[in-house]
């Protein structure tokens, strides 16, 4: 759909809405005074341009397509709590750690007031939500990232809260699903976020010598410190369709080699052709996969 | 010993004659014996391993190898390892626990190499891997910083029982440059990024990151490489003997609990 029919529909979308004496939702309520303003132009909120394929989608549908877009297939970036309520059965889930926040170990400036504004913004206090819950009745130990909190970059927070998921996954003998997302080392915690890969590497080692299950899903973007640690070590390795996976910057390689990179490259699918991803499952059938997977393992159902 | 600044420490170590691996080994090693390839892919010349011996023992040699001269470094990629590296030093630190080897890892690169190749072969899973690998490998490892500790190019040798670092060498999260480059947008500000990022060996100290500084002979390694080779030498005596002594077992806890217990939050 080229960018003017879509306009065109837009247009009509919201003389449709003003005609209809109907309840409205929120949304629909602020699209609606927008609208009213005279102005030909378009919010941009209600616009998802995606960044592979650089196609526009009304954000509507978008939204009710999980964030997937719709001409490519790119699975885009969601929140923690998107993630987990898409993942999550309804009311299952317990937070592990919810209060840790993060020092700053090499004084670096401003750090503290960044990460209490991520805070609020984020309603998280780092980049990581740990917790246990139930899928389709197997429970099972979680994790989710959140690339929005600084890139879900791994600091202490990041590396202790999942470390201690896996300690306790070890204990408990129920498995572990990560889902990353990550632009890599916190850089702002000096050398102290490097040992975080080789601690939260350490805590798999053991997990997986008790025999538990890990199964790491990656999602966009999933880089840097993390691809090279707990990321890469999962029994299972799943990959979101299109999201962008590696260990340097695309810029970086770009600068080494004084040349363009091709598009797909450092995609689920280039991880998926070179091996180092077992499958790439769509957002839609995630829930069905990683149960299905939890079940095969011979892991319990408790519920429903 | 001289207190120098990060920056000071930084030119330093990337000084030309600065001793590498290849001036090191002869020094403190007898018959080192080199091993090829990780049985996979290649051979990567950016990390060499062998078999060698440490005062009649046997030991794992692994190690970072920075090039003397231009030929040389093109050779080894001026120290930038790619997957296959890392696979072999795997594949022979896995060797080493077999026939009850002490591994003695040697670290010195500015990082894992970023390369079109590097990504299709696994940069990212071949490091990850020898994190995990190295930490329940059942023999001594001991892990030495002999100049540049970069990021987790160096991490990937540098999960031990004990990790030294020579007085003046570095080891940080990534290069000050890098550093400069993406929080502030300015490689330009590298030397206050060098200061700020607390990388010298008495941070890394403090940090409980490193158990050991090596002395350094006065202005720096290159001034009298014997010297320094010997002051290696003398603490891998006192380490390798420490650490053999020990059950595996508790070497395993206690490898286990020196990485578990950095982090710095509160809850």
């Amino acid at each position: 759909m080229g960018l003017e029919d879509l306009l065109k529909k837009v247009k009509h979308r919201f003389n449709d809405e003003k005609s209809e004496a109907t309840a409205k939702t929120e949304s629909a309520q602020k699209q609606e005074e927008k609208g009213d303003t005279k102005s030909v132009k378009i919010p941009e909120d209600l616009f998802f341009k995606c960044p592979r394929c650089r196609a526009t989608s009304y954000k509507e549908d978008f939204e009710k397509d999980r964030k997937v877009c719709s001409n490519c297939n790119y699975h885009a970036r969601l929140t923690w709590k998107e993630r987990l309520d898409l993942t999550a059965d309804k009311d299952s889930f317990v937070e592990f750690d919810a209060g840790m926040e993060s020092l700053n170990p090499i004084n670096y400036p401003d750090y503290a007031d960044k990460l209490q504004k991520l805070h609020k913004q984020c309603n998280m206090r780092d980049a990581v939500i740990t917790g246990e819950c139930t899928i389709r009745g197997y429970k099972t130990v979680v994790g989710i990232m959140d690339s929005n909190f600084m890139m879900a970059s791994m600091g202490s927070v990041v590396g202790e809260k999942i470390t201690r998921a896996f300690e306790y996954a070890t204990r408990e003998k129920l498995p572990v699903i990560m889902f990353t997302a990550s632009g890599g080392a916190r850089m702002q915690e000096g050398i102290i976020s490097l040992m975080q890969m080789a601690k939260t590497s350490g805590a798999i080692a053991k997990f997986s010598e008790a025999g538990q299950l890990y199964i790491a899903v990656m999602t966009d973007p999933t880089t840097g410190g993390v691809t090279a640690s707990f990321a890469s070590l999962g029994d299972i390795i799943i990959a979101e369709p299109k999201v962008l996976i590696g260990f340097a910057g695309r810029r970086v390689i770009q600068d080494t080699i004084k040349q363009k990179l091709p598009d797909e490259f450092q995609s689920a699918e280039f991880l998926l052709e070179n091996g180092f991803v077992d499958m790439i499952c769509e957002r839609n059938k995630m829930r069905s996969c990683l149960a299905r997977l939890l079940k095969t393992h011979n892991y319990e159902k408790i519920m429903g | 010993m001289s207190k120098l600044t990060a920056t000071e420490r930084l030119s330093l170590i990337r000084i030309k004659n600065r001793p590498t691996v290849n001036d090191y080994i002869p020094l403190i090693f007898n018959r080192f014996m080199e091993m090829h390839g990780d049985r996979h892919y290649g051979d990567d010349a950016a990390i060499m391993g062998g078999i060698a011996e440490f005062h009649s023992i046997p030991v794992t040699v692994i190690a970072q190898v920075k090039g003397r001269d231009i030929e040389e470094n093109k050779r080894t990629n001026f120290a930038m390892p790619h997957p296959e590296g890392y696979r072999k030093a795997l594949r022979l630190a896995k060797q080493a626990e077999k026939f009850g080897r002490p591994i003695i890892c040697l670290v010195d690169t500015p990082g894992a190499f970023c390369g079109i190749e590097a990504e299709e072969r696994g940069q990212g899973e071949a490091i990850a891997r020898n994190l995990m690998e190295f930490m329940t490998l059942k023999t001594p490892i001991i892990s030495i910083i002999l100049g540049e500790g970069g990021s987790g190019g160096a991490l990937a040798l540098s999960v031990c029982d004990e990790l030294a670092i020579l007085e003046n060498a570095l080891y940080s999260v990534i290069s000050p440059r890098g550093f400069a480059s993406i929080l502030w947008k300015d490689p330009s500000r590298e030397k206050e990024a060098a200061e700020l990022m607390k990388i010298t060996a008495d941070d890394l100290l403090n940090f409980g990151v490193c158990e050991k500084i090596i002395a350094e002979p006065s202005g720096g390694a290159h001034n009298d490489c014997q010297l320094m080779a010997d002051n290696i030498s003398e603490y891998l005596i006192d380490a390798v003997k420490r650490l053999r002594s020990a059950e595996h077992d508790v070497l395993l806890v206690n490898r286990y609990e020196k990485f578990r217990k950095i982090g710095m939050f509160t809850e």
